[in-house]
């Protein structure tokens, strides 16, 4: 279920008086300017040039639908190539993450072997080792094997996900033992039953999974900063941030059109699938 | 159910147990190794001790580091935990326009820390940004947000609560779908006032939310790197030197991997008992 997209109707305490609706509302409305507003100044930043940024920068309005920024951020780096690289690591990372959860949440579900507890406990722990413990450690071993900078430096470390696990196991604990047993005698192996009986009956938690991944990889900043040295395997929130740091001082335009770059993705998934993207955050607290 | 063969579950934990292990336990011990040694990755490693731990706390580094990001995380937390109630009991009702204002709020979360910290840290720019020109215009006092020690860490603690207030907003309005309709129905006919209600019968029944709120927030901004590595760099005068901040310093500017690796394992025993709290917490919600 995903609760804010569906609210019940209202309860009995919740109607009220014309006053006190309007006040509401009105709350209400300013608290989406309040979140709406920074993007629509970061749009309307885009459109602007530099004499407009330094004479007037508080000016609301730009004086036209200026494209230069953005042919300014293509130039100041490989914005495809940044582009490319981030949706190869998200998708990686996320593809793998469902290739590896998979048979070990059916083996922790439905399969009955000794260190079951303990094995489950394992991965659960692992929520206290997260990347921020562990890039100083994996840096330096990744360093002495020359491993630094590359994708796999990238995606590799984030193979397994406890969450991604946890949250698949549950969902199993519902399929019917009959079914698994029924393609049992059908003849399928165990991997068989794995990766081609279970993945369309688990199908929405996989694509709120998947989805989830997706995007917090995509949107990732502190891992690639740390594992990538040069352009080959930069990803884009790292090239979006350079922009701010290469001594631009005023040219806020700029950055702001790589910024627009950067987070329109991120809300074209929302728009697309705020349902997937809800039931991923509110089942972590189930 | 048995497995086919006695060896398939293991089979099937391989790849995970291999990552694990790799990925997650190796760091672990070896971090705590590195801890005992003075090493900078190109030079040989030399034996310490316990010294990196001494000089971490003998100069105060570990001290204020844990003092700072205490600060933030407090603010951050009781900030995004009171908004995301105060949202989640307005906008649990029905109509385009509430689910329009749960998207407006949600979609900070889901957008990445460069996009924010770069959008705020424009808004905010003490020269040239709209809200000091804003302020001025109406006449209101304003300050360097980002720029003097003692307001910098507060306006990094803002702009974060700006980003997760939506996700402690679903999660209560999660919690609120919990909430018996019939209660609520019931304490109205005994003459219940919202506010009363909300008191009586609500609250109790959030409790095992706020407590996953409460904790998954905590160690969320325990773990705060990015909004601080983009918009202040842990300055003005080491006034926003996170945790994890001051553990990226130590490597990639200092290069001392050993001191850094004894932060990492403190870090590690923090992040331990907090999350022991949550559990504690969760095993509470289990039994009530």
């Amino acid at each position: 279920m995903s609760p804010a997209a569906h609210p019940r109707p209202l309860g009995p305490g919740q109607r009220r008086g014309v006053g006190s609706r309007a006040f509401v509302t009105l709350t209400l409305a300013i608290v989406s300017l309040l979140w709406l507003l920074p993007y629509a100044w970061m749009v309307l930043t885009s459109f602007k040039t530099l004499p407009e940024i330094v004479t007037a920068p508080a000016a609301p309005l730009p004086a036209g639908l200026e494209w230069g920024a953005y042919a300014a951020v293509f130039d100041a780096m490989p914005v495809g190539r940044y582009f490319w690289n981030t949706t190869v690591m998200a998708l990686g990372i996320a593809a793998i993450q469902i290739a590896v959860a998979l048979p070990a949440a059916y083996a922790l579900a439905k399969l009955d072997f000794k260190g079951r507890t303990l094995a489950f406990g394992l991965v659960v722990a692992t929520l206290l080792i997260p990347a921020q413990v562990r890039f100083v450690p994996v840096f330096a071993t990744l360093a002495e094997v020359r491993l630094v900078n590359t994708m796999a430096a990238l995606v590799l470390p984030f193979g397994v996900s406890a969450f991604g696990t946890f949250l698949l196991r549950q969902a199993l604990l519902s399929v019917p033992d009959s079914l698994i047993e029924a393609a049992r005698m059908d003849g399928a192996s165990e991997w068989r039953i794995v990766y081609g009986l279970l993945p369309p009956l688990l199908g929405p938690t996989l694509a709120s999974f998947f989805l989830f991944s997706f995007v917090y990889h995509w949107n990732d900043y502190f891992w690639p900063l740390v594992m990538t040295t040069d352009d080959s395997v930069r990803t884009l929130p790292l090239g979006i941030a350079l922009l701010r740091e290469q001594g631009t001082g005023v040219r806020w335009h700029i950055v702001m059109a790589g910024n627009v770059l950067l987070s329109a993705p991120a809300l074209l998934v929302f728009a697309l699938a705020q349902r997937h993207l809800l039931r991923a955050v509110t089942s972590r607290a189930a | 159910m048995r497995p086919h063969r006695p060896a398939a579950p293991y089979l099937m934990m391989a790849p995970t147990a291999l990552l694990l292990g790799v990925f997650f336990f190796y760091p672990v011990v070896y971090a705590a190794y590195r801890s005992l040694y003075e090493w900078d990755l190109l030079t040989e490693p030399r034996y310490v001790g316990l010294g990196n731990y001494a000089h971490l706390i003998r100069s105060g580094e570990l001290g204020h580091a844990l003092m700072t990001t205490l600060s933030f995380s407090l603010v951050v937390v009781t900030g995004a935990m009171s908004l995301g109630l105060l949202l989640a009991v307005a906008l649990n009702r029905p109509g385009k326009f509430a689910a329009f204002v749960r998207g407006a709020v949600f979609s900070a979360y889901v957008i990445s820390w460069v996009s924010v910290a770069l959008l705020w840290l424009w808004v905010l720019d003490a020269d040239a940004g709209v809200l000091t020109a804003s302020l001025r215009a109406l006449g209101l006092p304003t300050a360097n947000w980002l720029g003097d020690p003692d307001v910098a860490l507060y306006t990094l603690s803002a702009v974060t609560i700006w980003k997760i207030a939506g996700y402690a907003m679903v999660l209560f309005l999660a919690g609120l779908q919990d909430v018996p309709l019939v209660l609520h129905e019931a304490a109205a006919l005994d003459g219940a006032s919202a506010l009363h209600r909300f008191w009586h019968v609500t609250w109790p029944l959030l409790r095992p939310t706020t407590a996953f709120v409460g904790t998954t927030s905590l160690i969320l901004s325990f773990q705060v790197f990015d909004v601080v590595r983009v918009m202040t760099q842990g300055g003005p005068v080491q006034a926003t030197t996170v945790f994890v901040y001051a553990i990226y310093e130590q490597v990639f500017l200092n290069l001392r991997v050993g001191r850094a690796s004894a932060q990492v394992v403190i870090f590690f025993f923090v992040l331990l008992v907090l999350t022991l709290v949550q559990l504690w917490l969760w095993r509470r919600k289990g039994a009530a």
